[in-house]
């Protein structure tokens, strides 16, 4: 590989001395500087590019001529129609820098921060029926910064391709979002992923917090998948060769994620089938559906509740998991250019299904440890609509809603209680962008997530995204 | 839920193993590349044109639509110069295809045949939009067809080696029928040499540095950033000092600043094809520079 001051120069004194390429001489540098000054009236843009190839052919002249045939023979030949006029420079596609940082990868860099104002105490979060998963808390009050996530990604070699995604998030910890390669010389279209990944059950599921159209995740997001489902293994998708977009998909992995939970277990964790379906309705309409299966285990997974007689208690499932999620979403613009304004609509249904064993007392604080048969059968769902309604403007709406639906707990029925209370939660927001690498939001919702606890929420939140080119993603 | 997949898998095979079909399938990302892949490739090819004259090349999105169709694409043609870096990268990757992904024949980039204009001497985002490979719009001149008809044609012959001889022959054809043409509409647009214009958006540099007009004002204070009404007032104060005939947009543009500017400045608002599609006169190549021309021409007068 000639470095590019090389081919740089070579093209120069190809095509500036077309048939000598013999060392330059003072005279033929001082002729060629007095027709560039010439030209320069009506040719400025030409001229600089002239002007560059010029500099490089004074300092490098000797070494030039040994590969100025070659190299400028190729892109001359390639453009060898009759040209109407003739132009300064047929050029090659343009050598990229060199030196040790030439094969970076691309890196980007997305600051997130949210002021908050929540009329109840986050601390007391919980949904009423719902096994708490962990992550439900929208955000602490006051300013904080969310999750800023700092991305690498570049091919690896001639057969994979590595992407490394971390977050940083407000309690200054430092977090695996997704860590993966994928092998891209495998046959019928198929490139496995490998690693730690944002699973592709659902719709949202695999989108990054920072390209939700919302500030916070769904509630069936949060009660069934305890936020995004981290698939930590393998995933194969393939789209078939149809016009009617056709992609399946399947993971297994170690089932580490909730609703599953780390066991200590050689094999596979957890396994997630999914089909998605998509097309084009008109130039102006798109959209996508899809149906996922999630089936994951879980052992000992703690939670806390306050059972029949107002105690605290600790409670520990042991047991399968299984969700399904039906998915879609319906995209508007006039004719398909949604610069200007553009509708969004999206929905998800949730279900999900636990079986297996709960141990009440799980820590034994009310003296009271046992062990019951536990069966739950519960859904919910999401519908959201974003209206951009002049360029960098949008308005959406979001409506939540959860049905704790039947809980049996077996044996410690005498102590637990399932609940009839559906959780629901209505969001507002607005938001700015003043391009594709800046947004500003601002979110009002009422959440009333439990009979006795309605909590009235505002977000203000900004999203900055620096370095390489997010993709957009449908 | 298993007894779906396997069946959509055996459906998938048995689709699979059906002798292919004749014609190269060509994804062409924007509609110029679609036409001259048209041209060059005749009835041997079958093309899919990603996006429309009526959509904003640089706001696309991964739509299921799209990937579908590059998934069976044999070659993909696209402008290059970071023109379609937010969608096809993307596409290419999810369709799982692996005959069109970036370094293999089947990948093909426009602008690496071409003279780029507007290379950035810096890159800063604080600058707008930009390239860093240089303009992208390098379509708004002719003579860029022509350039990259020849490598497309030896690239339909890479790809395709059993209808050579066909390519060649219609890769000739165009390149002198064209090339007639363009001769054609230099004459046709002489009187546009040196009229003063003002662009919407930074997107016929190519133009306008072939007919040898002369850029006055852009509408939009930085490449891809939205005019404001204190910068259109600025211009205006411009176009008070120095007149400008015409401001000019891309049919996918919204016509507001250039309503405002046209009519504060007293001057003609002239909307361009931009590509093929984007009037009803510019149904292909030929018909996307008569009619720039001819509405250039009214928009001097």
């Amino acid at each position: 590989m000639p470095s590019p001051l090389l081919v740089r120069s070579a093209l120069a004194l190809a095509l500036v001395m077309a048939a000598d390429v013999h060392a330059a001489t003072d005279a033929d540098l001082a002729e060629i500087r007095a027709q560039i000054r010439q030209l320069k009236q009506s040719y400025e843009a030409r001229i600089e590019a002239l002007e560059l190839r010029l500099q490089a052919a004074e300092a490098k002249s000797a070494a030039a001529p040994v590969a100025a045939a070659p190299i400028a023979a190729q892109p001359v030949a390639a453009a060898a129609a009759p040209a109407p006029e003739p132009v300064v420079a047929a050029n090659a596609p343009a050598a990229p820098a060199g030196g040790i940082s030439a094969f970076n990868p691309a890196i980007s860099a997305v600051l997130q921060g949210t002021y908050s104002n929540l009329s109840k105490d986050p601390g007391k979060y919980a949904l009423a029926g719902f096994a708490p998963s962990g992550d439900i808390v929208p955000a602490p009050r006051s300013f904080s910064i969310s999750e800023s996530e700092l991305a690498l990604s570049a091919s690896v070699d001639d057969k994979f391709y590595g992407n490394l995604i971390f977050s940083l998030t407000p309690e200054n910890t430092v977090s695996v979002e997704e860590a993966y390669g994928v092998y891209t010389a495998a046959p019928w279209g198929i490139a496995p992923k490998f690693g730690h990944f944002l699973s592709s059950i659902g719709y949202l599921n695999d989108q990054h917090q920072h390209a939700w159209d919302f500030y916070d995740a769904p509630l069936v997001y949060q009660a069934f998948l305890g936020g995004q489902y981290q698939n930590n293994g393998l995933q194969a998708k393939w789209v078939a060769p149809t016009d009617l977009f056709v992609e399946l998909g399947a993971e297994i992995g170690s089932g580490e994620s909730y609703p599953g939970n780390s066991r200590n277990k050689n094999g596979t964790g957890n396994g997630n089938a999914y089909v998605h379906v998509g097309g084009d309705v008109d130039a102006s309409s798109s959209w996508r559906a899809g149906l996922s299966y999630l089936q994951t285990a879980a052992k000992n997974r703690e939670y806390s509740q306050l059972d029949t007689t107002g105690n605290d208690a600790q409670l520990a499932f042991t047991g399968k998991s299984k969700v399904a999620i039906a998915d879609f979403v319906w995209k508007w613009s006039p004719n398909g250019n949604a610069q200007e304004r553009n509708f969004k609509l999206q929905g998800e249904y949730f279900w999900r299904r636990e079986s297996g064993d709960l141990t009440y007392d799980a820590d034994g604080a009310l003296g009271l440890n046992q062990t019951g048969g536990y069966r739950s059968d519960q859904r919910g769902f999401y519908m959201q609509g974003v209206w951009q309604f002049m360029p960098a403007w949008r308005v959406g709406v979001r409506y939540d809603w959860l049905n704790p639906g039947s809980v049996d707990y077996g044996s410690n029925g005498a102590y637990l209680a399932g609940s009839s209370f559906n959780p629901q939660r209505t969001a507002v927001m607005f938001d700015w962008t003043p391009s594709e690498f800046s947004r500003f939001r601002v979110q009002f919702q009422q959440a009333k997530l439990r009979p006795d606890f309605t909590d009235n929420e505002i977000f203000v939140q900004y999203i900055l995204t620096l370095g390489a080119h997010g993709a957009h993603n449908f | 839920m298993k007894a779906i997949l396997q069946g959509c898998l055996m459906a998938a095979l048995l689709a699979l193993s059906v002798p292919a079909v004749a014609t190269l399938n060509v994804f062409a990302t924007v509609p110029e590349w679609g036409a001259l892949a048209e041209e060059l490739g005749g009835d041997k090819v079958s093309v899919y044109v990603a996006t429309n004259a009526l959509q904003d090349p640089h706001h696309i999105e991964a739509k299921p639509s799209i990937i579908a169709r590059a998934r069976s694409a044999d070659l993909v043609v696209a402008t290059g110069a970071e023109l379609e870096i937010g969608w096809l990268p993307l596409v290419t990757q999810r369709s799982g295809n692996p005959k069109i992904q970036a370094g293999k024949p089947g990948y093909f980039e426009a602008a690496a045949y071409v003279t780029m204009l507007e290379k950035p001497s810096r890159l800063d985002r604080a600058d707008g939009d930009v390239h860093p490979g240089g303009n992208p719009h390098i379509q708004t001149d002719p003579r860029n067809v022509l350039r990259v008809a020849a490598p497309l044609t030896a690239r339909l012959v890479e790809l395709d080696p059993a209808n050579a001889a066909y390519y060649q022959e219609r890769g000739k054809a165009f390149s002198e029928r064209f090339g007639t043409a363009i001769g054609n509409w230099e004459k046709l647009a002489a009187p546009l040499k040196g009229v003063p214009i003002v662009v919407q958006h930074k997107a016929f540099t190519y133009l306008i540095a072939w007919l040898g007009m002369n850029e006055v004002a852009a509408l939009e204070p930085k490449p891809g950033v939205e005019p404001t009404t204190a910068w259109l007032s600025e211009v205006l104060a411009l176009l008070s000092r120095q007149q400008a005939k015409m401001v000019i947009r891309a049919a996918y543009q919204s016509d507001r600043a250039s309503q405002w500017i046209a009519e504060r400045a007293k001057i003609n608002a002239v909307a361009l094809p931009f590509t093929v599609g984007g009037t009803p006169e510019a149904k292909d190549l030929y018909g996307l520079y008569d009619d720039t021309i001819t509405r250039l021409l009214k928009g001097a007068k």
